[in-house]
């Protein structure tokens, strides 16, 4: 009962933490409000749609059971990419602004929840193939060509042939797969593989394997994305840039860089939350606009800049949601008077137990209102 | 809820007012046209109605099938030579507006249609929130909506025509067999839906239902909407039915909420092989194939039309749509009322010889139909007297037919279950009874 329990709060707050953990970075680290985060979700969650499609194809249909793994890295280059390019044309220009972030990625996001809708998948998949070898092509080039004065051209012609190669895939993917060539405002569905369907036991207890699967692309995120940011070299230049800007600068770290290589990162992160909240419930234009908030309120609470915190914040609000929600606190204990146990079973629903949830939030942040492990340093004072 | 036949009152009797002003002032709309621009030149002259659904947002991938059925039914009866009324054939134009999901733009447009296109009746909306924000504006300018979808009921307007199921039509006996027939029978009732009016009303219906019945519900509970997080649900149900070996879960969750119900309940292992039966009241044909089959095989649905039924007008009615949009296209249970709904005005408007809104609500009452899921009749509380079906829900999607009721069901607009509403009824034909009166 007790594991039954916890499981249950590890599983809400895996979703919790994997869509949060994009955002942690983004907004924690680079504090860019970024309200497209959503749509950066769903852009994964369609990718998980595209490969499954993909690989029921007679060629790959052999390795159908792989497609999930496959989607997660596909899910998080594209939306790293799409990210790249909206801190390269949108973001950037903004810096310091944070009225105007906010306003011009709503924008954003509206504009992906219609690309979604009107434009046939294939071609739109085609679209992120092309923007995928723009921006990376050039960077394959020796420093030589690079620095040479007619980079621009070789820049140029790799866009062209970058637009080539995504007119054609996208047509390759839209004459093969039919049900990509058409534009639908209609949810899809993703099907998980079928050793990822059903449950096992465990000590006695039946778990669903794909919350599973879920709390698993979590764990691996959080610890890939704490190696990342505190082993590699670029981890530690996109800490020291979020903590003191100029010195960085000044120290010769290219700024420019590490910004849009952690938005990207950010950005990506959100495709792989994308691939996990395909499996729970439908892909649609709206997928992402449901985890936006509780996304934000994470990132809060656990106090900005800090992924313990938003750890911890997202495990703690799922636990207490389902002691809340589902009334765990009258099976544990029994006989409580009267009073108490009326209440408890009046916020025992879900609608109920988001107001409760909303309304603790609220009281904490009244007495801590930089959430609960608060960035310390010179960087909060000045 | 004192107060409510006060307001109720009052409300009848600004309405009396402002409908004898509204007849006074509003012209029967009948845009003539019938100069050169007309192509086909055996009709006279031109009327045109309005068609008001959710073309975008949310509700659009449902409300965009009506549109489509409505306009079909309107090709109908102008390729059969349209309606006649005072000896002169009219052709039906139609002006299609997008209530874009919205409910206050629900109200907005139906203001554009009735005061500048001036359409005589107006075909529309889906959800009960839309409804609730149309209704005072039809019954302001007396003017009239036709609605199309099965809902709560509780509600009775002289200027609202209901031709979905009432909860008498397709919850009641739904609950029915699953207490009494079901392979479930006798074992308890778990209630889940989305937080809004609809499934709160029909679970309250549902509840007291049980309660007369014997039945026991041991648990309920609401997904705010646009919430997919059903893992506090799923241990609920869990905990309140697995002591009894399984159970009946009524579900009125709305659109893709029930694909992280049913993809999530599949996995905690709540399926009918393990004996947890679902009964749907939102899921047609339509959602089967949204949601996928596999998910949804072994539940079972209740809806007054289902595609399965093997009549000729059932099978024509889908043959037809087909033929318009696309072979992959179904048709279901809120298609059909719409589709009903326009005949069934065309047939009023015919038999009344105008288009006088007055004259029509008289007529309208007492028309019979052979619709594709069987003779319908109008009743004189504005509902539709029709067939109850329960279906099964097949591997390979849609639904196989278990039981369907004899004859027709007639619709109550104040539930007799429900406490409040009990011993109450709603008569539009006799000025001394109206919307709510004491049987």
């Amino acid at each position: 009962m007790l594991l039954d329990s916890l499981f249950n709060g590890v599983a809400i707050g895996s979703v919790l933490l994997v869509a949060a953990l994009g955002l942690a970075i983004v907004f924690g680290l680079m504090g860019v409000i970024n309200l497209a985060h959503g749509e950066l979700m769903m852009l994964g969650a369609y990718t998980t749609y595209v490969t499954q499609l993909i690989f029921k194809l007679p060629l790959l249909k052999p390795y159908y059971n792989a497609y999930v793994i496959v989607s997660i890295f596909f899910a998080f280059i594209v939306s790293g990419v799409v990210g790249i390019l909206l801190e390269k044309t949108v973001i950037r220009k903004l810096y310091g602004s944070p009225l105007e972030t906010l306003l011009a990625t709503w924008g954003v996001s509206l504009i992906l929840q219609q690309f979604v809708r009107s434009v046939p998948l294939a071609y739109g998949t085609g679209l992120v193939i092309s923007l995928i070898i723009g921006l990376f092509l050039p960077s394959v080039f020796s420093s030589k060509v690079k620095e040479s004065i007619n980079f621009k051209y070789v820049k140029f012609s790799s866009w062209i042939f970058a637009a080539l190669a995504g007119v054609l895939s996208g047509n390759l993917i839209s004459s093969s797969v039919s049900k990509l060539s058409r534009a639908s405002a209609r949810n899809v569905d993703v099907t998980a593989p079928a050793w990822m369907r059903g449950q096992v036991e465990i000590l006695g207890t039946a778990f669903p394997k794909t919350r599973l699967m879920i709390i698993i692309i979590t764990l691996i995120s959080v610890i890939a994305i704490t190696l990342f940011l505190n082993q590699s070299a670029w981890g530690m230049r996109i800490r020291a840039v979020t903590q003191n800007r100029e010195m960085s600068d000044c120290l010769g770290i290219s700024t420019e860089k590490v910004d849009v290589l952690t938005f990207g990162i950010g950005s990506g992160l959100a495709g792989v939350a994308g691939v996990a909240v395909s499996l729970l419930g439908s892909v649609g234009p709206n997928v992402g606009g449901n985890y936006i908030v509780g996304c934000f309120m994470v990132v809060v609470l656990g106090g900005v800049g800090n992924l313990l915190g938003t750890i911890f914040a997202s495990f703690g609000i799922g636990i207490m949601t389902d002691l809340i929600g589902a009334g765990r606190l009258l099976s544990i204990w029994p006989d409580m008077p009267l009073p108490l146990s009326n209440t408890i079973n009046f916020f025992a629903t879900t609608s109920m137990a988001r107001v409760m949830i909303f309304a603790l939030i609220v009281i904490f942040l009244q007495f801590k209102p930089t959430g609960l492990f608060p960035q310390k340093g010179r960087m909060v004072e000045s | 809820m004192g107060q409510l036949p006060n307001l109720n009152e009052f409300m009848r009797i600004s309405r009396r007012i402002l409908a004898g002003l509204a007849t006074a002032s509003l012209a029967v709309s009948v845009t003539s046209c019938g100069g050169g621009s007309d192509t086909s030149g055996s009709f006279d002259d031109t009327v045109t109605v309005g068609i008001l659904h959710s073309l975008s947002g949310t509700m659009a991938i449902s409300e965009s099938t009506l549109v489509d059925t409505e306009k079909m039914a309107i090709a109908e009866i102008n390729a059969a030579g349209g309606v006649t009324v005072g000896g002169k054939s009219y052709k039906i134009d139609y002006i299609v507006e997008d209530g874009a999901s919205d409910w206050p733009t629900f109200a907005e447009k139906s203001k554009k249609l009735i005061d500048q296109d001036g359409v005589p009746v107006v075909f529309g909306g889906w959800t009960s929130a839309s409804r609730k924000a149309m209704l005072p504006v039809y019954e302001s300018k007396d003017a009239f909506l036709y609605y199309p979808i099965q809902y709560e009921a509780q509600e009775c307007s002289n200027n609202i025509f209901y031709t979905g199921a009432s909860p008498n039509q397709q919850s009641e006996p739904a609950t029915d067999f699953m207490y009494k027939r079901s392979p479930a029978a006798g074992k308890p009732f778990f209630l889940v839906g989305s937080d809004y009016v609809f499934p709160r009303t029909s679970n309250t219906i549902t509840k007291e239902q049980l309660k007369s019945l014997g039945g026991k519900v041991v648990g309920e509970d609401y997904l705010p909407l646009g919430n997919t997080e059903v893992a506090p649900i799923i241990s609920k149900i869990k905990k309140a039915l697995a002591p009894s070996g399984g159970g009946v879960i009524i579900n009125t969750l709305n659109g893709d909420q029930n694909v992280a119900f049913f993809k999530q309940i599949q996995d905690a292992g709540i399926t009918p092989s393990n004996g947890y039966y679902v009964m749907n009241y939102s899921i047609a044909e339509e959602e089967i194939s949204t949601i996928g089959p596999e998910f949804l095989e072994g539940h079972y649905g209740a809806w007054n039309y289902m595609m399965s039924i093997d009549t000729p007008e059932s099978k024509k009615f889908a043959a037809d749509f087909k033929a318009l949009y696309g072979s992959d296209r179904v048709v279901a249970d809120p298609q059909e009322s719409a589709y009903n709904m326009v005949y069934l005005w065309k047939q009023a408007v015919e038999d009344a010889g105008t288009f006088e809104n007055s004259a029509v609500r008289e007529a309208l009452v007492g028309q019979t139909f052979d619709a594709p899921q069987g003779p319908v009749e109008v009743m004189p509380n504005h509902h539709l007297a029709q067939t109850v079906r329960i279906g099964l829900i097949k591997p390979e999607g849609g639904f196989e037919i278990l039981e369907e009721t004899d004859g027709v069901v007639f619709p109550q607009a104040w539930n007799q279950f429900e406490p409040s509403s009990k011993g109450y009824a709603c008569d539009w034909t006799d000025p001394s009874k109206g919307e709510r009166y004491k049987l």
